[in-house]
């Protein structure tokens, strides 16, 4: 499993996180151009995407806050009084920086680290491009960046044109170690983005499902709160009004290296079958 | 939605591997490194030199082409150093690279003082060491690709080592096959058949067990690459069976349509991943199936059931 | 309503979420479910261009069930009022009002008035008598000057039959529910819910909010639409008190400011008139035209002249008049569309364009960009070579070849500017606020701020000018321009620029404290009296920045509101006429006793006892009561019946847009009487409306709006990587059963067009933007972003070259917010197809239309 905050002994901070309450959150998009701006992440391309006002698509090495707009005809609240038929869900997607983090598990070089704060980064000087942590990630946050390099270009000798490391979100560590919030927080006009220790984040979201709850808000849910879940909680957290996978996000994830003692164990005997299969042609027909 | 399965936009919840075609190759030219070092090895014991020679050399050229296969398959080529930064229980890659590193370095090591006559303990060292490393190298590709959120691999957990491993040991049989006088080439032979009987064995059983998700087998490039392997191994087995023993033109043809029907199952495999990953339904069905079976998800936390009609 | 606040406010729009998180209805009334409807607790979909009715049906909604709060519309506003026995309503006349003159095509209002008054405009149109031009009536407008404070007809009981109550309901009597529902597309439960929720959050213990933008001032009845929401407002009490009033969403982060500190032809800083050349005269004159005999308009002579020693310094004095004979005068309307119209005719020799980009951003803007090509020199700054400087070899137009670059004369000067990053500075925002901000970076290369190149600009006048004999450049040569500069590129100081228009004394510059300092003699210099104050003791008060969680909620040491940092105005309107708070909970500023406090600067004279009755000879703001909160106005009161400032009635009517497939339920009289239309001209024809033959081909309303991700016209935000990939392509939203009804593809392609052009877009198919059932029949709406042009990293056609550019006659604003047009799959026809296909649909236009009023007189 993956190390943990108390690796850093007397350096270790409180865990900080994300809890994205998606029932405030206005589609402005502003949190996809606080962090491009921060990170100085190049633009990804200029696609009309005809999926509401989503043109950004998905999380990927370039795009490390997306915001998902969904059109249902659904009202927003269940109570009744002076509903509309139709409600309009929006929410800002990131990086979970997962308890358990897959990533960070089967990274071969070591690059990705968990933080003093709790947080899944990416070392770019020490990443080399193997792409095991893409299809490892239960919700596909990280992704290759095809794009030139605008950082630590490649060499001419076995370098190749495109930039071809993995990137995702930081939770801006660079501004956490100056002391300030990441760029997507600061930026949300609505606090839809709210950071802060985990504990107190959680806290919060408990009362606000509740809130909801009272206030008849038809599906308010929190997703990836609980630290049994199957990614050990997340670090950054949600408030959704739908299921999971209206929004793209998988309904139960599990990370990956839960299984990974039983495979190995596998895989053990499998190699012993191996072995002794192929030393056992010998013995079958010897005559020849 | 696809078939009754809720998405966004019918877009995949995770992303395919970023992985080129030398990763699929890879994993044909480790598995052949890895079996033919053991079945240079277990030859020399039963005293068949020949077959250990040719056994020898095959699995050392594999051996060879396989870093530089990955190698090229990465995204910053120039720092493929930096897998040997640490030493990564958790992360398969990691585990991998040393056993390429070591088995890689052991057969290139053995084969030349095979071919120079020289320096014997040094080469019965580095044989030890590539036999050691041999099975390792052949079956931990299974739990590489089964170690992700791909759900044609990672529900094919159990299966997959199982099946990489009788691969590599039909392909190291049979590409014996093609290089030995069919006279000495008995064990290989049986290797061969033997090793395509369980891979079609292990194929069958594994998408039996993987449910809809197995239907990706069915379809697209890994259904063609998935046919092409039943048939081209299928075949080679059959000539290797049927004319192996005589003629060496059929022991010849053989083996190849083996290896290349072992190549094509090493790639039916890694299309599925792709596919697998890129229709949502095979992610999210699964999980709500077992949700409910649960009583919910510990992923998502419900507001608290209210009693009473007050609220 | 008539706004996408969260959209286009989202950092303001997060106090609306912090309302609703305790409770409050947020509702949204738009054609369009969009980002602000999200959030809200209920949407109505409404058929753009009926707003009236909507709003009228809510007041009529409010009189037949008596939710009005009646101590306040008895007191505060001019309910009780008696009319003039002259007046016809639009009830009684089929649609027009009394005073309808045909030849004139406009409305004599003297029937209009109080009885027994002789009404006095509202600064600015006095001078010209009762005929008002232009939009300095309505501008800021401030309502008449009346005689005295008191009108002399009045009853409290408010049953005489031409009382202002009575003749409001007799207005709005048949706007019911049912005709509401029919006009507008809206379910009659919706429209109930909506006056319910109204009514049940309005009184004494709560009040509610009008927010609204655009989709209310761009129409041809635009101003209108804000008059039936303040008579709303006024009826449920919600006007100067906390959690009320009507706020305008202004468009622009310094749009307020530029009203303010105008870039306005026709008013002077303050909302002060500029001088008319028709109605000359000497300085007294300009002076007892404008000085209102009651209210703070009644000290018009101190604003003026201390504007004047701002400008000036000691060249103005008593003894030339404070150098009015060297005043320039405008003669006519010289707003941007009529401009356009000298354009076209190549009158014009010069333009200068600012941070402006017409040939994407104002209605009917293909013709704005053939008026370009006839300009001699033609300006541009910006931050970015925008449509409106390349026209001359990028634009639909060179595309079709109906401009050729060879062929366009004009001579472009493009001057980069600097960002608001790389200047000191402030914006004033839309809730009047002055905010400072300080420059963090030097400017690149040659870009150069706004206030560089003005002060630079008059500089070189200066000098070339300072040996001239002539007499227009008196101006110039003596004009007060001694600002201290800083920077290796001599950047003037911004906060000195400030200081002056905060207001001085002229001999020494000590910062003055409020325009009740100001003074006639000419012992004080002010740029603007209503920014006075902001400069006091010294201190650059927009800098203030202390946190609002430092602070009560008014936050009143956050920046600087104008005037006098008061941020609710008519705030005495939040305690009754004796001046006790309405309630506790809803407590704002009272009178202690012996003078008015409470947590927001007073907006009424400070010792004034709630009590107080003015003497008959009262003048200025000594003449309106102690009980009358409304001190712009000449009776203290809020205008439920607006007598004099407005070009199109004194109470508003639903009329339908200037463009539109519906008659006029209601009357003969189809859309507004007194629209500016520019007929005749070939630069812009009009599509046949309701009745007309050729109407089927232009049977859906579309409307204009923004999108969060752009800004405008879109020279900031189409040249962003980051923003344009946001929104990345000019798009069209329509319904499911539009899209089936016509055959768009989602994610295809559209033409859309009307007799002024034919654009393309993407499609975006959508339930937000539903068919309504209007007058018994389906009617679609179409909706589109306003922000392409040809250029910049995001390119596309222009919706505005699909509009027309009939005006609102108040304040000649185009009716952007509701048309007609066709709508059909595929992508446009270009080049010589495009001139062939807009000639056949031009071939159906109207001919020369015989509108009602034309016909009809009121006039006596």
């Amino acid at each position: 499993m993956s190390s943990g905050i108390a690796e850093w002994a007397d350096e270790a901070k409180t865990r900080v996180g994300f809890f994205t309450d998606t029932s405030v959150c206005i589609g402005c998009k502003a949190c996809e151009v606080a962090c491009k701006e921060w990170n100085l992440i190049p633009q990804d391309g200029q696609d009309f995407l005809a999926r509401s006002y989503d043109n950004t698509g998905e999380l990927n090495g370039e795009t490390w806050r997306h915001v998902a707009f969904i059109e249902q005809e659904k009202p927003l609240h269940t109570n009744g009084d002076g509903t509309t038929g139709l409600r309009w869900l929006m929410e800002s997607d990131v990086c979970k920086h997962c308890t358990h983090a897959a990533c960070l598990d089967v990274c071969p070089t070591g690059s990705l680290f968990r933080t003093e704060f709790g947080t899944v980064v990416v070392q770019e000087d020490i990443c080399n491009g193997c792409g095991y942590c893409v299809p490892a990630c239960p919700f596909g946050v990280l992704d290759k960046r095809h794009l030139p390099a605008t950082t630590d270009k490649p060499p001419l000798f076995l370098g190749k044109k495109e930039d071809g490391r993995v990137w995702k979100c930081t939770l801006c560590y660079d501004r956490l170690r100056g002391g300030h919030e990441p760029a997507c927080a600061k930026a949300c006009p609505t606090k839809s983005i709210q950071f802060g220790p985990l504990d107190e984040l959680r806290e919060r979201a408990d009362a606000r499902l509740e809130k909801l709850q009272d206030e008849g808000w038809n599906g308010a849910q929190l997703y990836l709160r609980d630290p049994d879940d199957g990614i050990g909680g997340g670090g950054a957290f949600f408030l959704l009004l739908d299921d999971p996978e209206v929004y793209g996000l998988p309904p139960d994830p599990v990370v990956t290296t839960s299984h990974l003692g039983a495979m190995w164990t596998n895989m053990a005997a499998a190699a012993a079958v191996f072995a002794v299969g192929i030393a056992g042609t010998f013995l079958w027909g010897s005559h020849d | 939605m696809t078939d009754g399965v809720r998405s966004y936009y019918g877009h995949p919840v995770i992303k395919e591997p970023t992985w080129t075609w030398e990763i699929p190759c890879y994993f044909f030219t480790g598995g052949l490194a890895g079996a033919s070092a053991v079945l240079s090895t277990a030859s020399k014991l039963f005293g068949n030199e020949k077959l250990s020679r040719v056994a020898l050399y095959v699995g050392a050229t594999a051996d060879a082409v396989s870093p530089g296969l990955l190698i090229s398959d990465l995204g910053r080529p120039e720092r493929f150093h930096h897998m040997l930064r640490v030493f990564k229980v958790t992360s398969p890659m990691n585990v991998g690279s040393w056993v390429l590193l070591v088995s890689g370095g052991a057969s290139s090591t053995q084969a030349l003082l095979e071919l120079l006559g020289v320096l014997k303990p040094v080469k019965i060292a580095a044989e030890v060491a590539s036999t050691v490393f041999g099975p390792p190298l052949a079956t931990y590709t299974g739990v590489l690709i089964a170690d992700t959120a791909v759900p044609v691999w990672h529900e094919a957990r159990r299966e997959l080592p199982w099946l990489f491993g009788a691969s590599a040991a039909a392909s190291a049989g049979a590409a014996a096959c093609v290089f030995l006088d069919p006279a000495d080439a008995g064990p290989a032979r049986r290797l061969a058949i033997g090793g395509v009987a369980a891979e079609g064995g292990l194929m069958r059983a594994m998408e039996l067990r993987l449910g809809e998700v197995g239907e990706v087998y069915q379809y697209g490039a890994a259904g063609s690459f998935a046919r092409a392997a039943k048939g081209l191994a299928g075949a080679g087995a059959a000539l290797l069976a049927l004319r192996g023993r005589r003629s060496r033109a059929a022991a010849v043809v053989g083996g190849a349509l083996v290896c290349a029907g072992e190549l094509c199952l090493r790639w039916s495999v890694y299309k599925a991943g792709i596919q697998s990953a890129r229709d949502p339904k095979y992610t999210v069905q699964p999980q709500r199936e077992r949700a409910s079976r649960n009583g919910g998800s510990k992923a998502t936390t419900l507001p608290a059931a209210r009693t009473g009609s007050a609220g | 309503m008539g706004s996408n606040m969260a959209e286009n406010h989202p950092v303001g729009f997060q106090w609306v979420l912090e309302a609703r998180e305790r409770g409050a209805k947020v509702i949204h009334i738009d054609p369009r479910f969009t980002r602000t409807s999200a959030m809200a607790t209920k949407w109505v979909g409404i058929r753009a261009g009926s707003d009236i009715a909507f709003l009228g049906g809510v007041v009529n909604y409010i009189l037949q069930n008596d939710l009005w709060f009646e101590e306040y519309v008895k007191t505060y506003t001019n309910a009780p009022v008696i009319i003039d026995e002259a007046y016809a309503d639009t009830e009684e006349a089929d649609g027009l009002f009394s005073g309808w003159d045909p030849g004139k095509g406009r409305y004599d209002i003297t029937s209009w008035s109080y009885e027994g008054m002789e009404t006095h405009g509202a600064a600015g149109q006095r001078e010209e008598g009762f005929t008002s031009k232009g939009e300095q009536s309505g501008h800021g407008g401030h309502g008449g000057g009346l005689s005295h404070g008191e009108p002399p007809s009045e009853d409290p009981d408010l049953t005489h039959r031409r009382c202002v109550f009575q003749i409001l309901k007799r207005h709005y009597a048949r706007y019911t529910p049912e005709l509401v529902a029919e006009t507008c597309g809206v379910s009659v439960d919706d429209f109930v819910y909506v006056c319910e929720a109204l009514a049940q959050n309005s009184g004494r213990e709560r009040t509610s909010a009008f927010c609204y933008a655009v989709g209310w001032t761009q129409h041809t009845t635009g101003v209108q639409y804000i008059r039936t929401a303040a008579i709303i407002q006024q009826l449920l009490g919600n006007i100067g008190r906390p959690g009320g009033g009507i706020m305008a969403l202004r468009g622009h982060a310094s749009i307020q400011g530029s009203t303010d500190i105008p870039t306005l032809y026709n008013i002077l800083p303050g909302y002060l008139p500029m001088p008319h050349a028709q109605e000359y005269g000497d300085f007294d004159n300009f002076m007892n035209s404008n000085v209102a005999p009651t209210g703070w308009w009644g000290n018009f002579r101190q604003y003026w002249i201390s504007l004047m020693c701002a400008y000036f310094g000691p060249h103005a004095s008593s003894e030339n008049d404070w150098f009015f004979e060297h005043l320039p005068r405008i003669d006519e309307d010289n707003s941007a569309y009529w401009t356009l119209e000298q354009m076209l005719e190549g009158k014009v020799k010069g333009y200068i364009l600012a941070g402006e980009n017409p040939a994407v951003g104002n209605a009917n803007s293909k013709a704005h960009r053939l008026g370009l090509a006839k300009l001699d020199w033609l300006v541009v700054r910006d931050l970015v070579e925008i449509e409106s400087a390349a026209f001359w070899y990028d634009s639909p137009e060179i595309e079709s070849g109906e401009l050729r670059t060879e062929e366009i004369a004009t001579e472009i000067f493009f001057m980069p500017a600097a960002a608001h990053t790389e200047k000191d500075g402030s914006f004033t925002n839309t809730q009047r606020l002055l905010q400072w901000h300080w420059q963090a970076t030097e400017p690149k290369q040659d870009c150069r701020s706004e206030l560089w190149f003005y002060f630079h600009l008059g500089k070189l006048l200066k000098s070339k000018l300072k040996d001239s004999q002539e007499e227009r450049d008196t101006l110039i040569k003596l004009l007060n321009w001694d600002y201290p500069t800083h920077s290796a590129i001599e950047e003037p100081d911004a906060e000195m620029v400030l200081k002056e228009i905060g207001g001085y004394t002229s001999e020494t510059r000590e910062p003055l404290a409020s325009y009740k300092e100001l003074k006639d003699d000419g012992t004080t210099a002010c740029g603007c009296w209503i920014y006075c104050g902001c400069y006091q003791d010294g201190i650059n008060q927009p800098a203030r920045k202390k946190p609002h969680w430092e602070q009560d909620y008014v936050a009143a040491e956050w920046a600087w509101a104008w005037p006098a940092n008061r941020r609710l105005l008519y705030n005495r309107a939040s305690a009754a006429p004796d001046g006790t708070p309405w309630s506790e909970q809803k407590k704002y500023v009272y009178w202690n006793g012996e003078k008015w406090e409470g947590i927001d600067t007073p907006d009424f004279d400070e010792t004034k006892p709630p009590d107080y009755v003015p003497p008959d000879d009262a003048k200025g703001p000594d003449a309106i009561a102690g009980s009358h909160p409304f001190i712009m106005q000449a009776d203290g009161r809020s205008w439920l019946f607006v007598p004099q400032g407005l070009e199109d009635g004194p109470l508003p009517t639903h009329y339908e847009p200037h463009e539109s497939p519906f008659e006029n339920p209601l009357y003969s009289q189809r859309a507004n009487p007194r629209r500016q239309q520019h007929k005749d001209a070939w630069w812009d024809p009009y599509n046949p409306v309701a009745g007309e033959p050729g109407v089927d081909l232009f049977p859906h309303v579309f409307t204009t709006y923004r999108l969060t991700e752009h800004h405008t016209a879109g020279g900031m935000t189409r040249s962003v990587p980051y923003l344009a990939e946001l929104q990345p392509a000019m798009f069209c939203e329509v319904s499911p059963e539009l899209a089936d009804e016509v055959g768009l593809e989602h994610g295809g392609w559209a033409t859309i067009y009307t007799t002024r052009s034919a654009i393309e877009a993407r499609v975006l198919v959508t339930n937000r933007i539903p068919p309504l059932t209007v007058q018994g029949r389906t009617v679609h709406q179409i909706g589109l972003p306003y922000h392409w042009g040809s250029r910049l990293l995001t390119s596309g056609d222009s919706a505005n070259d699909l509009m027309h550019a009939a005006l609102d006659p108040n304040v000649h604003i185009m009716e952007t917010k509701a048309a007609t047009c066709g709508i059909r799959p595929g992508r446009r026809p270009r080049g010589r197809e495009l001139a062939r296909f807009l000639e056949e649909l031009r071939s159906h236009a109207t001919q020369e239309r015989l509108e009602p009023e034309e016909v009809r007189s009121t006039s006596t």
